[in-house]
């Protein structure tokens, strides 16, 4: 997913939700790279809940997971390219 | 009365310092040879064991890539473990991480009790594949 203009006419849109309520997933591993990637836009920043719809609950853990993931190497603090 | 006991259990833990799930990943140095690298894990499996704690699961990830160089080196040797034990022996483990030269960076974090119950599922080998499923539908 990428950061992307908000669309004009809103009503068209999907409503957004998250997906960890809707898959019912617990916890998010810090492990797992590539799914964190999800969660971050090229620059390895992490995305705002505004775009990915995640709920406040699981943004906090996402965030938790993705800084874990730095500290570990496995996703980059600062990139370009990383999509 | 009732009210009462929560705040003992509560109390008790504490008191008897029950025992907490673990999990420590840490990375060592790629200049080691083979049998260095497994003498540092030996290493703190040992701080471990000696401390009393169960290893429940051990990973070895074998060389891989990291995504920004850490003291110049663009490779690192993962090592992962869980292991359920007395909350102090975590500042054990993490002194000797410290001061150990090959080990480039650690981090031990505390499992809740769904993030053992997906390890566990991640052990099995079974999560891979239906959590691509569920990637898949969600993205």
């Amino acid at each position: 997913m990428t950061l992307m203009n908000e669309p004009i006419h809103r009503g068209d849109t999907k409503k957004k939700y998250c997906r960890f309520r809707k898959h019912g997933i617990k916890y998010i591993d810090y492990k797992d790279a590539n799914f964190l990637l999800k969660f971050v836009n090229e620059q390895g920043k992490i995305l705002p809940r505004r775009i990915t719809g995640t709920s406040a609950k699981y943004q906090k853990k996402v965030s938790q997971a993705v800084k874990r993931a730095r500290h570990l190497a496995l996703l980059p603090y600062v990139t370009d390219s990383l999509k | 009365m009732l009210s009462l006991q929560p705040c003992f259990k509560k109390h008790s833990i504490y008191l008897f310092m029950e025992i907490k799930s673990y999990e420590t990943v840490f990375i060592l140095t790629p200049v080691l040879s083979d049998v260095q690298m497994k003498d540092a894990v030996d290493k703190f499996r040992n701080v471990l064991k000696e401390h009393e704690a169960e290893i429940v699961h051990e990973e070895n990830w074998g060389l891989r890539k990291l995504a920004y160089p850490i003291h110049h080196k663009s490779t690192g040797f993962y090592h992962l473990m869980e292991f359920k034990a007395n909350p102090k022996i975590v500042a054990a483990l993490e002194l000797e991480y410290k001061r150990d030269e090959k080990v480039m960076r650690y981090l031990t974090t505390s499992l809740d009790k769904y993030a053992v119950e997906y390890n566990e599922k991640r052990k099995r080998g079974e999560f891979n594949k239906s959590n691509k499923e569920k990637e898949e539908a969600a993205s």
